[in-house]
């Protein structure tokens, strides 16, 4: 294949890869614009969205409409996690250190993932996902996978929802207003506590489905599968801007591109160190990423 | 005679009787082998614990990359070993300050950035040298790992007491350091950049400096426990310096602590033992761990010990002094 169509080809590759990333992303930017947490569960919200979708199509069977059903069910139970975590592990600590509370993040990632690992139906040994079967369609020298047109068009779907409830309900409206600001928004008379739980769910239903295109384009479950995929979300979400909901969109996208030219043109075993260091420049140069606003500290 | 002398002689001769006394129980096989490990493992963690106290509780920068540094200290120490026959004490000395020019590097970057950023960062880099280490198969021997690293003897009846005696040895080291370093007027810098960043920078200290020097020194300490785990493990894998591993220090310094040296040596030792105890639990135990720290952080976000230090010369009569200086035993 031509430099160019291996290129074109990667870029194809590396969108249907980076709008997973993109979903992720919103999780992390959401909760981090709201409460100011880095939301180091996220990425286990998104292991458990895939085994649920796993146990569901393994138990009806692959088809279009068990596909469905997966979906719904597993946004429907990471919604309640979701919403469970930020009540008796989060909130509790809302106005502790924001060390206290990272390190409580990392608490409850290790217990879903090592909890996942000692419950006898999930176990520790990678498996299989179902999925579609596959086909491929060719435009010129590239081709693109059927899995790869579901992934990228359900991201498309679900961040047109998100974009309507954020920018246009009411709810979104609380949203935007307890990120601006949490103490005067709930002298408005915002249920804060209501709009942050709404916040976690909306994320973890966001994680779900990312969970199921995740594993319906790489097949396979296993407990630690959230780690890698949630950390390179939250990289995109810093990227681009942290808080800024078409930075995490942009930044997933951006990312995902450049591990899969990565994997295409250098080497497959260094696009995670690539991914870290496109961080580590980003946070360098421009901390506050490409699309996120100025904080000025105060005393 | 001052009470500082008066000290000094109760602490020294305090640790020399401890690591001499149990070295011989090993020796006679009192304390079996076994035990043995299981304390020098711990003395191991309780090195690189320390260290990650160091920048995390001392200085308030959460750091989650430890492990990373851990490696680098392990595999220069084996690679100086192996492949250029130096001598073991050179090849330790040398592989921790190979950690802290890497840990230099590395805080160049991102100690400039505070809080979470932070975490993340040194999250990142901690991944990218576990990267580098699985790709420079050469040196590193790749995702196999490198076998065969020579140990503190070539005695195998002796293997136990020397192991412990070095590690343990290198362990009260790293304490009297950190424990001076933090009484000096340097300690008191970065001690108050934990508790206000802006304030300490408004009373004229140099606060960059000041987290590079913790950070440096902390890589520096964090590779010292990597070189010794390499010479007593044997045996180095790119996979054993995981994220995961990075958590088990956090959870042994939270614990114990965040800002307590004597915290993070009680956590140390109990939670490795834990660990070893709980193995008839077998995967249980990695969720009971989590717990715990959840547990902790809700109920008693300060710790075992807060910032609290157990002082040995207390006990010793009512003439110790609590500001005079304090070691813990071990």
């Amino acid at each position: 294949m031509s430099f160019f169509g291996q290129l074109a080809q990667q870029t194809i590759n590396g969108l249907a890869l980076g709008s997973i990333y993109a979903l992720i992303a919103l999780g992390y930017t959401m909760v981090y614009g709201i409460v100011k947490l880095i939301n180091f569960a996220h990425g286990d919200i998104l292991m458990i969205g895939a085994f649920v979708g796993y146990f569901v199509l393994m138990s009806m069977g692959m088809s279009w409409y068990a596909l469905l059903i997966a979906f719904a069910v597993s946004m429907v139970v990471c919604a309640i996690m979701g919403i469970v975590i930020e009540r008796f592990a989060y909130r509790p600590l809302r106005d502790a250190p924001r060390i206290n509370a990272l390190i409580t993040a990392i608490a409850v990632s290790l217990i879903l993932e090592n909890g996942a690992r000692v419950i006898p139906f999930m176990g520790p040994n990678p498996r299989e996902y179902p999925v579609l079967k596959n086909a491929t369609f060719s435009l010129g020298s590239i081709e693109i996978s059927n899995i790869q047109i579901i992934v990228i068009v359900v991201s498309v779907a679900l961040m047109i929802v998100l974009n309507y409830i954020v920018n246009s309900t009411k709810i979104g409206k609380a949203m935007r207003a307890v990120s601006f600001d949490m103490k005067a928004s709930a002298l408005m008379g915002i249920n804060v506590n209501f709009v942050i739980s709404f916040t976690f769910a909306l994320g973890s239903v966001l994680a779900a489905s990312a969970g199921i295109l995740f594993s319906s384009a790489y097949p396979q479950v296993e407990p630690y599968m959230g780690i890698m995929p949630g950390l390179k979300a939250f990289i995109a979400a810093v990227f681009g801007g942290i808080g800024s909901i078409p930075g995490a969109m942009f930044g997933g996208v951006i990312l995902g591109i450049a591990e899969t030219l990565t994997k295409g043109f250098i080497s497959s075993q260094l696009s995670d160190a690539v991914v870290f260091g496109i961080l580590i420049i980003v946070l360098s140069v421009k901390p506050t990423g490409l699309m996120g606003k100025n904080v000025r500290e105060k005393v | 005679m001052t009470t500082k002398l008066r000290n000094f002689i109760i602490l020294a001769g305090l640790s020399v009787i401890a690591l001499v006394a149990v070295s011989l129980l090993i020796y006679v096989g009192v304390i079996d082998e076994y035990t043995a490990q299981i304390l020098t493992l711990a003395g191991v963690n309780v090195i690189v614990a320390l260290s990650l106290n160091l920048i995390t509780g001392f200085t308030g920068q959460l750091a989650l990359g430890h492990a990373g540094f851990m490696a680098i200290g392990a595999y220069a120490a084996a690679i100086c070993v192996m492949h250029f026959h130096l001598p073991l004490f050179a090849s330790l000395i040398l592989g921790a300050f190979v950690t802290a020019i890497f840990g230099f590097f590395i805080g160049f970057p991102t100690l400039k950035l505070s809080g979470d950023y932070l975490a993340i960062v040194t999250l990142g880099f901690g991944e990218i040298i576990r990267v580098i280490m699985v790709n420079l198969k050469d040196l590193t021997g790749g995702a196999a790992g490198l076998k065969g690293i020579p140990s503190f003897t070539k005695d195998l009846t002796l293997q136990p007491t020397l192991s412990f005696t070095w590690v343990i040895a290198a362990m009260i080291l790293v304490i009297v350091v950190m424990h001076n370093l933090l009484h000096s007027s340097v300690g008191r810098a970065i001690i108050s950049i934990r508790e206000d960043e802006i304030a300490a920078n408004s009373m004229g200290i140099n606060v960059f400096y000041y987290k590079m020097l913790s950070f440096t020194l902390s890589a520096f300490i964090a590779g010292l426990g990597g070189g010794l785990y390499a010479t007593f493990f044997g045996y180095l894998n790119p996979t054993m310096f995981n994220f995961l591993k990075s958590c088990d220090f956090v959870i042994i310094v939270v614990l114990g602590g965040m800002g307590s040296i004597t915290g993070t040596v009680i956590s140390g030792f109990v939670l490795t033992y834990l660990q070893e105890f709980l193995r008839i639990m077998q995967d249980y135990r990695l969720v009971i761990y989590p717990f715990i720290l959840l547990l902790i952080m809700l109920f008693r976000p300060q710790g075992l010990m807060g910032s609290h230090e157990f002082r040995l010369t207390s006990v010793f009569g009512p003439r110790a002094k609590r500001t005079a200086g304090g070691k813990e035993g071990v």
